[in-house]
């Protein structure tokens, strides 16, 4: 008995000693090692992207789609397309936005690389910074594309520096949501419809904070007006991706 | 994990619990109706249906408070799993969130056929009515959510860290939706923006609304209760199958 239990001792000292290596990888070197962790992760997204070439164009072309739906779904009832052209450009981003997210861990998970990120040594924070990063620079690439498209069919200007300001904090929010939640849907027996379920209702301040912003702006409100919706925004974005990155970590605990 | 741990026949602590509630909710909730239906009088400052829809007032009250209980408790006991990582405090936040949504749905329910003789509109995009309607969708997804996951202990944890994320964004949708109705350029009469505000209540109506609370907060707990208790079994039996199947 005894010796089984000294056995077992060294048995787990053994595992603690192996377990500290990584673990001085994953959380050691300071910030600018940290910073490099999560552009590792931003870059191998961005390579990922560059030779499968499958969120950035399919975001972009449901976008144009969905632009062109609106714009034939209102022409005859719409006097003046400034009157629908800010719902139109959040409910196109939100809705692009969970498409980008769905691919976000679920190409991970369906070419079986998921397991190979987890096993990189970072911390799982760095993963999460990582994958905002990209799926931010899809979301923002999208809509550069539907602010074109919008120009053209509604004949509507929007890109106002304000504008790009709230397309900007919204959608650091809706990433900074969205990859958690990707995560959590990733291996979820109805993962494509269940993300945007979640996602949407969540999703509803900054939803109606963007679209009284760009109505704002669209009316030509000076700043005095729009700085309510932007400290809702500021709030949004730090309070989620704050409780994001706390509750990341508990995801794949088990991984 | 935590399994039920006696098997033996007879009276146990929480069965006499739960037969305690329910009583206690059969006869508090059918004193509330005959408080609020008969007793309480009738609303001195208006006529005709509207009179007669203010007695909804005192259900829709009771439902609000059952929807906010459930909602406060599913974020404390997902909190309180995540920490201490015992399922019955998952079972408990899953019971908070099926007992709050029903309370949640009679509320819009209640307030729509009141809102009709009221406002003359079932519906208006007043920050509480967008408020509730976001709040139940949220947690509907949360069940829809779970039901998708096959491992029992991830069901709990996605879950406890979705419920979290969600009564977060609740004040804020709050928030969002009154300051854009504040600045929106249609508005409703003034009245209607500020309709808690003139809605002065008597003392006699004081007194059936807070018998009214009462009664659902004790509705709510019954509900939650037998809800836990059902959970835990659903548990216990998935456990015996698995060793009967292993």
């Amino acid at each position: 008995m005894a010796e089984q239990r000294a056995e077992q001792r060294a048995e787990q000292r053994a595992a603690e000693g192996l377990a500290a290596h990584p673990a001085t990888m994953r959380a050691g070197g300071g910030g600018s090692a940290y910073f490099a962790k999560v552009g590792a992760i931003f870059a191998k997204d961005m390579r990922a992207e560059v030779r499968g070439r499958e969120v950035f164009s399919t975001m972009t072309s449901f976008s144009v789609l969905a632009v062109l739906i609106f714009g034939l779904a209102f022409d005859l009832r719409v006097p003046r397309s400034e009157m629908i052209a800010p719902g139109v450009l959040w409910v196109v981003v939100l809705f692009a936005g969970v498409l980008g997210l769905n691919r976000s861990f679920g190409a991970e998970v369906d070419r079986g690389t998921l397991s190979a990120l987890l096993l990189a040594p970072v911390d799982r924070s760095a993963i999460y910074f990582g994958k905002v990063l990209a799926n931010l620079f899809f979301t923002l690439a999208t809509t550069l594309v539907i602010l074109a498209v919008m120009f053209f069919i509604f004949d509507v200007n929007l890109f106002h520096p304000y504008n790009l300001l709230a397309v900007l904090l919204g959608g650091i929010g809706y990433v900074g949501v969205g990859t958690l939640f990707a995560a959590l849907t990733a291996n979820n027996r109805a993962r494509e419809s269940m993300l945007p379920i979640l996602l949407l209702p969540v999703m509803v301040p900054v939803f109606v904070a963007g679209v009284g912003l760009t109505a704002a702006i669209v009316d030509g409100k000076n700043f005095a007006e729009l700085s309510q919706w932007f400290n809702l925004l500021a709030v949004f974005d730090a309070i989620f991706v704050v409780v994001a990155f706390l509750l990341f970590d508990l995801i794949w605990e088990d991984a | 994990m935590t399994t039920v741990k006696s098997n033996a026949v007879g009276w146990r602590g929480v069965d006499l619990l739960q037969l305690g509630l329910g009583g206690l909710t059969v006869a508090s909730m059918a004193v509330a109706m005959w408080l609020s239906l008969a007793y309480a009088p009738a609303a001195s400052n208006l006529a005709g249906d509207e009179q007669l829809a203010q007695r909804i007032f005192y259900v829709h009250m009771g439902c609000n408070i059952g929807a906010l209980a459930g909602f406060v408790l599913s974020v404390v006991a997902s909190s309180v799993y995540l920490v201490r990582r015992e399922l019955d405090w998952d079972r408990v936040s899953q019971a908070a969130i099926e007992a709050g949504l029903l309370c949640g749905i009679g509320t819009i329910l209640t307030g729509m056929f009141w809102a009709k003789p009221t406002w003359n509109t079932y519906w208006t995009w007043d920050p509480r009515l967008t408020t509730s309607t976001i709040t139940v969708l949220v947690y509907l997804a949360y069940l829809l959510f779970r039901n998708g996951i096959d491992d029992r202990s991830v069901r709990a944890r996605f879950g406890s860290i979705y419920a979290i994320v969600a009564f977060l964004s609740v004040p804020l949708t709050f928030y969002s939706a009154r300051l854009f109705r504040s600045i929106h350029p249609v508005v409703y009469g003034a009245e209607n923006a500020d309709a808690q505000g003139d809605f002065r209540v008597g003392e006699t109506m004081t007194q059936v609304l807070s018998w009214n609370l009462v009664a659902f907060c004790i509705l709510f707990s019954a509900l939650v209760v037998l809800r836990w208790r059902q959970l835990r079994n659903e548990d216990a039996l998935a456990e015996l199958r698995e060793e009967v199947g292993s």
